[in-house]
């Protein structure tokens, strides 16, 4: 791996300039994407930041497998709870295989975000009773009448084709839904024989909004328990705005199961807002959801759940009355936490236990969904390995000695090679910076495409990897210094030292690489940040002293002050000690000697 | 310069040598002395275990508290029910530790504790560690740790051979050994960044072990065609070849860490940044100490047994014998050269070398007899 190959040096040194316009052009496009992405920093972690850092172990329990499945199903529903909070740049990532880190920057309240990732998720069926497109600017209230929490509502012809057409469907899973190309955009719950026999998709799809203004008291009508609170809900879902990331929040809060409530719910990347009834199936009473492809009813993608013996009592019933009601109140709601994921419409009376939403769903969403409803039968639970709070101060403050011991540290370095290779310490500076400019963009870069966040192991890599950059040049210019001693001018020194020097260096990076590759993959918490860094400026360093350093070390042979050895070059013969007149004696055994001889070290 | 420049021409000329290999019995002596006292502190002292090891909490207050230490004690002691250990960092503010508490009670202690020193909850840095994750993360370090060795000895055994990768193991143990026993024996908190540290160590010390091996491999590779010098001459003058870089890698290494060292210790007191560097600065040097030192003579001793080496070896003795005999009696000579022409297809013959060389080396080589 670290076997150079013979061909390359002659290339690389008969066209310096092409190696150093090359990184150059590279340099400037990394940053003219930096600028361009915008992001001209790299990403802060919590510790420095300041802010708050989750970490949770997820433990087996309840016969659930702890897997890739279910894990990311578990991010994707703490990303949903914590960003709930009104917080979008919170992020929740699974780390090693069982855990999962939550991170959330500073200005959240930290206890409720801490408390809401911890807990098992709820998930719940509830029976809609009113629902439409909530707009960025809230227009008065389209089902005004409300009377004695019984919606009846003329207006669900705010926004009819709207509603309906982004609707899913749910129709009884023992057999494909003859009626689901008829309305590929709508959902229905359909029983399975009636499914066959009565196809009536567009009664639905564009029938519900005049043709019956059903006055008629919904099944919700018992439930909801004083007119006033109805009213008061009402009055709410008026004034509720589910464009805004703090109604959402706010929406669903404290509702308990058995009473009505407010929810939002992103549907094809619209947002709506409702009015749910109460708890009519628990989540813990879906046995089994997945995700599967229709292969016969051309419905595509369509999620199948199986209920368990009481759940499908109950949800038998919930849709034997939903299926009589008038869009949108024939519909239920999958809600997550208090967030609609899902509302499919009812045909008829779903029995047996077994029921299939389907709609135009692509793969993706399908399982999305599947896994949310399986997460409500089977949570996987989670224990807090730890909670750290860095206040910003704090992560100002080590940010602060970061930076202060990386710039001490640099600044030691630089002295030391400058005292000690005078001249030659302006190619080094030079690389160091180079290496220092790469790393910085694409630290920058990576922020937003991988998520990688600076903490501060991530800084101490890179303080330390100061010294195996520096290390590469020291390698080669020792090398030089050798070929000087030898005897040889500078040009020749240079290209004789920089095949020999380019072996070492490969070997000794590859080590180092592989120590950071096989931490960042093994290890968790802060070993990564730190493994990422140094495998990071590892291969920066191997691309800086092929592209950089060694063209520019050929070029500089080139000028007199290097090449005459002028005492402050750092290549003065003298001063090295070389002993000219070796070099004809030596000459005609060179070669064969050459590979023996301790003095080539 | 110009005075370490020329030590660094005449250690490349082999005038000045020191005879590392020769000396090895003394220096595997020192390592295994030094060791044996790192295992002898870690079994009786152990190692001190940081917080994050036994489940518990770090609150770090503000700068500029006017709460003396031993008050932030006793409110520590209140709000918890435990002992507490507090300390004031350099920049003014306290880092209140409290071990054994669980993450679910910490919420109330950080309350109470913020209200007793009379801050804002939320200005109150917490850091609250569940029992097992500091184990965690130092399983998967021992995982990695294991992980790594073996891989690197497969690539070093294919890059170089299995001798190498052999010692250079050894020498990695030695490196980690020896930090361990220093943190016990000191009594240093061992953290997670102290295990990063170490792991560190890991890339770093056989970085400079490959960098000693690679002029090795080089200067060896046609080394049965001669017979001036065994193979444990040409480590040595390996090691004394690329003993300038060596120094000047460890010092640039140094350097940076103990600039992390400086600010994380003199600065900001404790954390992660003070464990890690403190780790790499005692494992860098043992690092740097044990590739020189023990690395390359432990090649040398396990390329000696090798059936080539060895008649390497004694062609070799044989000849200096024979050159000894020549100075001595020049009426043998005859009979010598004979020999020596016969044995030998002479790629580096004397003739090549410049006098002066010859005889520094020479002489070098005499004394490690």
């Amino acid at each position: 791996m670290a076997a150079p190959k013979r061909g390359r040096s002659a290339s690389a040194q008969s066209k310096p300039g092409r190696s150093l316009a090359l990184i150059l052009i590279a340099i400037v496009a990394l940053t003219g994407g930096m600028f361009l992405s915008g992001n001209t920093t790299p990403r802060l972690g919590i510790d420095l930041a300041g802010g708050t850092s989750i970490t949770l172990k997820a433990k087996a329990d309840q016969g659930s497998a702890i897997n890739k499945a279910n894990m990311d199903t578990a991010v994707d529903i703490m990303n949903r709870r914590v960003n709930g909070l009104g917080v979008s740049e919170a992020e929740v990532q699974t780390q090693g295989n069982d855990n999962i880190i939550v991170n959330i920057p500073k200005g959240t309240n930290s206890k409720e975000a801490q408390q809401q990732v911890g807990t098992t998720a709820k998930l719940y069926f509830r029976p809609v009773l009113a629902s439409e497109p909530s707009a960025a600017t809230p227009s008065p209230s389209p089902s005004t009448s409300s009377s004695g929490g019984s919606s009846p509502k003329p207006g669900a012809s705010a926004s009819p084709s709207a509603s309906s057409s982004s609707k899913e469907k749910a129709s009884s899973g023992s057999s494909a839904s003859p009626t689901s190309s008829a309305t590929s955009q709508g959902r229905a719950v359909t029983d399975a024989l009636k499914a066959g026999s009565t196809p009536p998709p567009s009664t639905s799809a564009s029938g519900s909004p005049k043709a019956s203004a059903t006055p008629s008291a919904t099944p919700s009508a018992s439930a909801s328990g004083a007119a006033a609170d109805a009213a008061k809900l009402q009055a709410r879902y008026a004034a509720l705005n589910c464009t805004k990331p703090a109604d959402r929040a706010n929406a669903g809060k404290n509702a308990k199961p058995g009473d009505p409530t407010l929810a939002c719910g992103q549907i094809r990347g619209t947002w709506y807002k409702y009015v749910l009834g109460p708890v009519a199936v628990d989540g813990t009473e879906v046995s089994k959801a997945q995700a599967v492809f229709d292969t016969q009813g051309a419905s595509g993608w369509q999620v199948q759940m199986t209920f368990t013996s009481s759940g499908s009592k109950k949800f038998a019933n919930v849709t034997g009355t939903l299926a009589k009601n008038q869009s949108p109140q024939n519909e239920f709601a999958i809600v997550l936490d208090g967030d609609v994921v899902s509302s499919p419409f009812v045909q008829s009376a779903i029995t047996g236990g077994q029921a299939e939403i389907s709609g135009s769903f692509t793969q993706q969403e399908a399982q999305s969904l599947a896994n949310m409803l399986s997460y409500g039968a089977l949570p996987l639970s989670f224990q807090e390995q730890s909670v750290t709070t860095v206040t910003a101060a704090l992560g100002g403050e080590q940010l602060h000695a970061g930076l202060l011991a990386g710039a001490i540290g640099l600044a030691l370095v630089v002295l030391y090679l400058v005292v000690y290779y005078r001249g030659l310490s302006l190619v080094a500076m030079a690389s160091l910076l180079v290496s220092a400019i790469l790393t910085y963009v694409i630290m920058s870069l990576l922020g937003p495409a991988i998520h990688f966040a600076l903490n501060l192991p991530a800084v101490c890599g890179a303080i330390v990897a100061i010294g195996i950059t520096a290390d590469s040049f020291i390698v080669f210019f020792e090398r030089i210094r050798d070929e000087i001693r030898e005897g040889r001018s500078l040009r020749p020194a240079v290209e004789r030292a920089w095949p020999r020097a380019r072996r070492t260096i490969l070997v000794s990076d590859f080590v180092s690489f592989l120590a950071a590759a096989v931490l960042f993959i093994v290890t968790v918490g802060k070993v990564q940040g730190f493994a990422f860094t140094l495998g990071l400026t590892t291969v920066l360093d191997v691309v800086v002293v092929f592209f950089f350093t060694k063209p520019l070390m050929t070029l500089l042979a080139r000028r007199t002050f290097f090449a005459s050895g002028h005492k402050w070059s750092g290549l003065d013969p003298k001063g090295l000690g070389a002993k000219p007149p070796l070099r004809r004696t030596r000459r005609p055994a060179g070669p064969a000697a050459g590979s023996v001889d301790p003095k080539e070290a | 310069m110009s005075k370490l420049g020329n030590l660094g021409a005449r250690l490349h000329r082999g005038e000045i040598s020191y005879d590392f290999v020769g000396k090895r019995k003394i220096w595997y002596g020192v390592s295994i002395l030094i060791t044996i006292t790192a295992i002898l502190g870690l079994a009786v002292r152990g190692l001190n275990m940081s917080i994050d090891f036994q489940g518990g909490a770090v609150f770090t207050t503000p700068t500029g508290m006017s709460t003396s230490v031993a008050q932030a004690e006793t409110y520590a002691h209140d709000a918890s029910g435990r002992e507490a250990v507090v300390q004031k960092l350099g920049n003014g503010s306290l880092r209140i530790q409290v071990a054994g508490i669980d993450t679910g009670k910490a919420d109330q202690i950080k309350t109470k504790l913020a209200d007793d020193l009379k801050i804002n909850p939320e200005k109150l840095a917490a850091d609250l560690v569940g029992p097992s994750w500091g184990q965690e993360i130092a399983n998967k370090a021992w995982e990695g740790l294991a992980i790594f060795m073996v891989l690197v000895v497969i690539y070093l055994a294919i890059a170089f051979e299995w001798r190498m990768a052999v010692a250079a193991l050894v020498a990695l143990i030695h490196d980690i050994t020896i930090t361990t026993g220093i943190y016990a024996l000191v009594g240093f908190q061992v953290s997670p960044g102290t295990v990063i540290g170490l792991l560190t160590i890991l890339g770093y010390s056989l970085y400079d072990t490959v960098v000693v091996f690679d002029s090795l491999k080089e200067q060896t590779k046609d080394i049965t065609k001669q017979t001036r010098f065994t193979y444990s001459d040409i480590a040595n003058q390996s090691i004394n070849g690329t003993l300038v870089r060596s120094v000047n890698t460890t010092v640039v290494a140094l350097l940076p860490v103990a600039g992390l060292l400086f600010i994380g210790g003199g600065f900001l007191g404790a954390g992660d940044l003070n464990d890690i560097s403190l780790s790499l600065f005692v494992g860098l040097a043992a690092g740097a100490y044990s590739s020189i030192f023990i690395a390359t003579p432990l090649v040398a001793d396990l390329k000696e047994r090798e059936p080539a080496m060895k008649a390497l070896r004694k062609r070799v003795l044989a000849k200096r014998a024979q050159a000894a005999a020549e100075e001595d009696l020049a009426a043998d000579r005859a009979a010598g050269a004979d020999d020596d022409s016969e044995d030998t297809p002479a790629v580096v013959g004397p003739r090549n070398q410049p006098a002066s060389r010859t005889r520094g080396r020479g002489r070098s080589s005499g004394k490690r007899r």
